[in-house]
């Protein structure tokens, strides 16, 4: 079996992200780092591989960025994956959600994986969408926030987290699924498995390499267009209840709670 | 950045500040190692502080190869450069723990480094990789009731005796002797003699069930100011045999092993001050722009704002003295007037720093609650341990043939 993780590279968490008003895009420039949701991507990977359960031949991490986002694939590689693919080219500069989601499906495509893993959003975008995307375009099925996953007799159950309660749910591969960090504690990558990680195949791949059609990509190519950026409303200020007597207080925390069909 | 005018230039103090000293690696190491001390170890702090950290954790960390960072992969470990010494002391500064981040220090950077310089290759296969997997806990002795910074009038002696030495006397002060299997330890093989009549064992304290070796005894388990989460111990030997192949190095020529030792102690020691002091001013920043009096922040107040300033330009300079020093000394060369003045400089400034985030704290800087009285506590040490201010100043003053 063969496992693809679709990793990011994303603004570290530490820096304080921005949007750029001529590009209407989000400045990317700073500290950069792996998106931590698709680390959790790659340890339900190395745990479907050390499990026993099914066998992994191998974990792929793959990215679509700029030549940055090596350092982000070399991380994955730390935490346990095998080898790493990297798509990159000027053409897919400014690419939306579902420009994005065709390129990977494109670039997934030529590596035929029995299972993608992928963090459920990014740390900098947060759209939760790209695995439905890429599921679509490879006509596999999407699974989004699972927290818990088994593998059995060429199957998955997986438990998902929904609105009220959680779906166990089971899928035959190939399938696409993304992960919520709930899943697992990634491990520590040790030294040796980052001095390592530099030193397996690493394959860089362009449009042209995996067959993107030039205008379903890029700016041009993207089906959305942001017309305009405004800061999210100043949030109320709250109700403050002075709790003179009790009683009146819980009624009044009842009522208001009642009133929003919050209880 | 990007949308001001090209001939506008702005500071962005967010910008990464990776040292040069230090690579991608090195930053994916701490990185690693800094997520696993603020999940495993920070949340323990309190507890570890009432009973001293638990050997579980050391076992932890070696299987992770947190405890072999520099040394070969042929004895279990990572086989990275000098400064990952100074990024797992750095890691474990945010542990909130100094005990644990000395005691962490001696196994790694004090008690096992003269091994791997000078043991046999025999010594090395026994002591190092059950030391790198965290499953032998070590101690350095130097210090003795009536020796300290005098080391050449230690009184511990090793007299040969066919193919044994017999070791009388006795340490203090000895961090992790309550619990280690072993010890690097200095004695005297000619009590005639100063300098030239020192030696080095590495000396079992355990045998193989657990159980203290015969003469061995730990007389004391010491109460200190600061480092509580530390067990330190006043141990005796009577009649202790080790036998002639645990020498390290030659014998006569212990002073000058140790003196090499306490180089890499001493420059490990002044990163961990250094980054000690940096997790007190954010902490303490974190107060100042919290805290109201006077109907704003006190961070904003000019008094309170040019202290942040005063420290922070002290912590800055002593931490690019630490790495230019660490530089020559990770390229081969023996920088021991600069490693001294890096110690004196950053063991004061910590002190310094300490005392004046007590102080903008006011009067929860005093209480237990703020965790700040511990680190001040802790930090107190540093002037006195791996050699004190006064014995730097003799070493840097006599560099210049005073």
């Amino acid at each position: 079996m063969k496992i693809c993780c679709l990793v990011k590279e994303v603004p570290d968490a530490a820096v304080q992200k921005r949007i750029n008003p001529e590009t209407k895009r989000l400045d990317r420039s700073g500290e950069k780092n792996l998106n931590p949701f698709d680390t959790h991507a790659i340890e339900a990977a190395m745990q479907l591989k050390e499990g026993g359960d099914v066998e992994v031949d191998e974990i792929v991490a793959v990215t679509m960025g700029p030549d940055s986002a090596v350092r982000a694939l070399h991380k994955a590689v730390a935490l346990g994956a095998d080898r790493s693919l990297h798509l990159t080219d000027g053409a897919l500069e400014g690419s939306d959600v579902a420009a994005t989601g065709y390129a990977l499906a494109k670039l997934l495509e030529s590596e035929s994986p029995d299972l993608v893993l992928l963090g459920q959003q990014s740390d900098d975008g947060e759209c939760y969408t790209i695995g439905a995307v890429v599921a679509d375009h490879l006509k596999m099925p999407s699974l989004t926030q699972v927290i818990k996953m088994d593998a059995a007799g060429g199957k998955l159950t997986l438990e998902r987290q929904a609105e009220y309660g959680y779906d166990t749910v089971e899928v035959e591969l190939p399938a696409v699924i993304s992960v919520g960090d709930a899943i697992n504690e990634p491990r520590y990558p040790s030294l040796k498995a980052i001095m390592g990680a530099k030193k397996k195949p690493l394959d860089t791949k362009s449009t042209a390499d995996v067959g993107i059609e030039a205008d379903r990509v890029g700016e041009g190519g993207s089906r959305t267009a942001v017309l305009e950026i405004n800061p999210p409303p100043a949030k109320e200020s709250g109700e403050i209840i002075e709790d003179e007597d009790t009683n009146e207080t819980v009624e009044k925390i009842v009522a208001w709670l009642d009133e929003r069909k919050l209880i | 950045m990007a949308s001001a005018p090209s001939s506008v230039i702005k500071p962005d103090h967010a910008a990464s500040r990776k040292h040069m000293i230090f690579t991608d690696e090195h930053e994916a190491l701490r990185e690693s190692m800094q997520a696993w001390v603020l999940k495993e170890v920070t949340p323990n702090r309190h507890d570890w502080e009432e009973n001293y950290w638990p050997d579980s954790i050391l076992k932890r960390a070696g299987d992770l190869g947190f405890l072999g960072l520099c040394f070969p992969e042929e004895y279990g470990g990572q086989g990275g450069d000098y400064y990952y010494s100074l990024v797992r002391a750095e890691c474990l500064s945010y542990s909130g723990c100094g005990g644990l981040n000395m005691g962490f220090a001696v196994h790694t950077d004090m008690a096992t480094p003269p091994i791997h310089l000078l043991g046999s290759e025999e010594l090395k296969q026994r002591y190092l990789p059950a030391s790198i997997a965290g499953d032998k806990i070590s101690c350095l002795g130097i210090t003795e009731p009536g020796a300290g910074s005098d080391v050449a009038g230690i009184r511990t002696t090793a007299i040969r005796d066919g193919d044994e030495y017999v070791i009388n006397g006795s340490k203090t002060f000895i961090t992790n002797a309550p619990r280690a299997d072993y010890i690097v330890l200095v004695t005297k093989t000619d009590p005639e003699k100063g300098h030239d009549g020192i030696t080095l064992f590495v000396v079992d304290l355990k045998d193989d069930d657990g159980n203290p070796v015969p003469g061995f005894s730990v007389s004391a388990e010491l109460e200190k100011m600061g480092m509580h989460a530390s067990d330190t111990g006043e141990i005796a030997f009577e009649d202790v045999r080790v036998p002639v192949e645990n020498m390290l190095g030659e014998e006569g020529k212990g002073f000058y092993h140790i003196s090499w030792e306490l180089q890499g102690e001493r420059l490990v020691a002044a990163a961990g001050c250094v980054s000690g002091a940096e997790r007190m001013f954010e902490r303490t920043l974190e107060y100042a722009l919290e805290r109201e009096a006077f109907g704003r922040p006190i961070g904003r107040f000019q008094a309170i704002r040019h202290k942040f300033a005063e420290m922070s330009t002290q912590i800055e300079a002593a931490k690019q003295f630490t790495y230019a020093t660490a530089r020559r000394f990770a390229n081969g060369e023996y920088p021991v007037r600069e490693i001294s003045q890096a110690k004196l400089f950053t063991s004061r400034m910590i002190c310094d720093v300490a005392d004046e985030c007590i102080q903008i704290h006011g009067g929860y800087g005093y209480m237990k609650e703020y965790e700040i009285e511990r680190a001040y506590r802790d930090a107190r040490l540093n002037r006195i341990g791996a050699g004190t201010d006064e014995i730097m100043l003799e070493v840097i003053g006599r560099s210049y043939g005073l």
